[in-house]
């Protein structure tokens, strides 16, 4: 895209610097004159909020590795210690652990809008793949950070989660015992999560990077899914038209955010988790963490545990080869009023088995989960697919000006 | 916006399916806590200090005989909590034997009178859980985390209205209801909340049982909301000190909103 580098030094020390590392002028050219389409919604703001949402996880949670002790014996009171004798060691706490939550309901808004807007479409195939891995890194994070408090639902999920190796057909109970670092969860099992809990986060953040770079390169997409085509009509720089509006966007994200940290903070924790583990005991109902639940009712409502396992991972995976999933050559859900209903229906069905995942199986509750998980598949292998064939769009506009700017001003410019 | 509309309805209507679809298998006779009213819940919620004490006073001479309370004496002192005196707090800790963490210089492991950095000891009773579980049948739990780990299912939609009036006292509610709920006068075991109706602990409280010197009536029901209460603080002492920082972090934050939004006015005017 044009409109980049427009980066001149100002000062004698700026220019010989520049010459050197031309770093002040990537950022200018990344984060300053970076053309963005004039036509852009709140829903893009979820980028801004994510990267806010990365730094707060990962300033919290150094913070609170220097108070935590990862063993099985030390674990669940030296998280007491952070709540009680750390100097707002609970407000450490409960925004990493809130923040957990609200990293994942803005990044399922972003991958929402992604699948409405059509933006994972030729040229940023690789842009969403990179997104789709960062998503999965997320949810290995999210598990492994869950497991360290150590009570009994961190303890059961932990073994829940790691069984599932077990399925794979003859090296499964050898992968599992590799996990665990003996013949079930336990201390090993505690402290490596713990290494492997710290790590993630930094390559999320290097994903983020090529995340951001395969961005730059492509360009944004729109809600109109036209590409821009004149870079003085379509476009405004990203400082500061995107910049404050992101901005906005992320205060009133942090006051949602706030409310929790300060009002409900146990809201979504489960109450069996401030139980110590007791590898003796097995919670009567083991639930994931909200953000997992639908990917665990597909588990649980696949009577073969191979299977079971085996769909778990194609609901992750599917994901990934959405680009050509849907054959629809239009981008924007706004133009394809028959995608509009099934993407609604795909909606409604993870919304549906969230909440199934959440309660205690049943034979109507799997029956349902069932029909949901038949939702999921159905929506990413069949309709998308055959809808691109079949369905009848509406005009897309010639250009991203077109669509939003008056006739009249569109003309004059 | 129709489809959208519709969209929520269906929405709506597939929870609720949802919810019959679970709900039909459960249990009939086993009722909910009943949600009570405390001085703490909600975003201006505050704990009365008198009470918080009497739930001390009930907790020292019923509850303790079996169960531990893994908190610091020194914690007592919190202004936003009990607020006991240095003194009494002092001369509190001074009246439990606590076993010294490093032995002596002749290598002894030793007993000492407590100080406010000490935990509560555990129940003389019971120095172990396995000591407790052979008397008891289950060992009595730690109470230190109680009022957070117990709770009862809110369902749907009524978990949705707590995250607005932010009412987390799920877990005292359901201390409440188990002190209250032992309804079968000739059997002492038999409590109406737990799940089964068989539990572990016999009714510990009687009206009179303890001696309140505020002149609130000795009742089972008041014993029972104020080890509650007290319950709640230990399970969670900042709790006060968060809902003071986390108002004024909202209005800072609403503020700054709102501030942000006019600027945001302003930079896009030329843009459109």
């Amino acid at each position: 895209m044009d409109g980049h580098s427009t980066y001149v030094p100002k000062s004698a020390i700026a220019r010989w610097f520049e010459a050197r590392l031309p770093i002040v002028g990537l950022v200018h050219s990344s984060f300053v004159s970076y053309p963005v389409p004039r036509n852009l919604n709140y829903f893009w703001t979820f980028g801004a909020i994510l990267s806010f949402m990365l730094i707060i996880q990962i300033i919290t949670g150094v913070i609170l590795a220097m108070h935590y002790v990862p063993s099985a014996a030390m674990a669940f009171v030296s998280v007491e210690h952070i709540m009680r004798d750390v100097n707002y060691g609970w407000l450490i706490r409960y925004l990493h652990s809130n923040g957990a939550s609200f990293f994942f309901l803005a990044v399922y808004m972003h991958i929402f809008r992604g699948m409405y807007y059509g933006s994972y479409k030729n040229p940023r195939e690789v842009l969403w793949i990179l997104g789709v891995i960062i998503y999965v890194l997320m949810m290995a994070t999210a598990f492994m950070g869950y497991v360290l408090p150590w009570g009994q639902m961190s303890f059961a999920g932990a073994t829940v989660i790691t069984n599932l190796f077990t399925a794979i057909p003859l090296v499964g109970t050898g992968v599992a015992h590799w996990l665990w670092g003996g013949y079930a969860v336990g201390d090993p099992t505690l402290n490596r999560f713990f290494a492997l809990h710290y790590l993630l986060p930094f390559m999320i953040v290097g994903v983020v990077v090529l995340h951001v770079w395969a961005l730059h390169v492509v360009g944004q997409n729109n809600p109109d899914g036209v590409e821009v085509k004149d870079v003085k009509r379509d476009t405004v720089a990203f400082t500061p038209y995107a910049t404050i509006k992101d901005m906005f966007a992320v205060c009133v994200f942090f006051v949602f955010y706030a409310w929790f940290v300060f009002f409900i903070p146990n809201y979504l924790l489960d109450a069996d988790n401030f139980n110590p583990a007791n590898p003796l005991v097995t919670p009567s109902h083991i639930v994931p963490e909200w953000y997992l639940l639908p990917f665990y009712a597909i588990l649980r409502a696949i009577p073969n545990k191979l299977m079971g396992v085996v769909a778990l991972a194609l609901a992750m995976a599917l994901l990934a080869f959405l680009p050509w999933l849907d054959t629809s050559p239009i981008r924007s859900g706004k133009y394809r009023p028959m995608f509009r209903f099934f993407f609604w229906i795909f909606v409604i069905c993870c919304v549906g088995l969230g909440y199934l995942g959440s309660q205690e199986v049943t034979d109507s509750a799997t029956l349902v989960a069932r029909i949901l998980s038949l939702g999921y598949f159905g929506y990413l292998i069949v309709v998308l697919p055959v809808l691109g064939l079949v369905e009848k769009t509406k005009p897309v506009p010639v250009s991203i000006a077109d669509a939003v700017l008056p006739p009249s001003a569109a003309a004059a410019e | 916006m129709n489809r959208f509309k519709a969209s929520f309805l269906a929405l709506a209507l597939l929870v609720t399916g949802a919810q019959l679809a679970v709900a039909q298998d459960a249990a009939e006779d086993q009722p909910k806590p009943a949600r009570q009213s405390w001085s703490f819940s909600g975003v201006f919620g505050k704990f009365d200090q008198a009470q918080l004490q009497r739930g001390f006073q009930v907790y020292k001479e019923v509850c303790s005989n079996c169960h531990r309370l893994s908190i610091a004496f020194r914690t007592l002192e919190n202004e936003n909590g009990p607020g006991f005196s240095e003194e009494q707090v002092k001369a509190l800790a001074a009246s439990y034997n606590v076993t010294n963490d490093e032995p002596n210089d002749s290598g002894k492991i030793f007993q000492r009178p407590g100080t406010p950095a000490d935990l509560f000891p555990p129940p003389e009773a019971f120095p172990n859980d396995q000591a407790a579980a052979a008397a008891m049948g289950k060992a009595p739990p730690d109470m230190w985390l109680l009022a957070k780990s117990r709770k009862y299912e809110r369902g749907f939609p009524w978990f949705v209205f707590d995250v607005f009036d932010a009412y987390q006292e799920v877990g005292t509610d359901y201390i409440y209801a188990i002190l209250t709920g032992y309804t079968h006068k000739d059997d002492p075991q038999w409590n109406l909340y737990y799940p089964g109706h068989k539990i572990a602990m016999p009714n510990p409280l009687q009206d009179g049982g303890v001696k309140y010197t505020d002149g609130t009536p000795a009742t089972t029901q008041n014993y029972a909301r104020d080890v509650a209460a007290f319950l709640s603080w230990t399970a969670e002492p900042s709790q006060t000190e968060r809902k003071n920082i986390g108002f004024r972090a909202i209005v800072f934050l609403l503020v700054l909103s709102a501030l942000m939004y006019m600027v945001k006015k302003r930079v896009w005017a030329d843009a459109h």
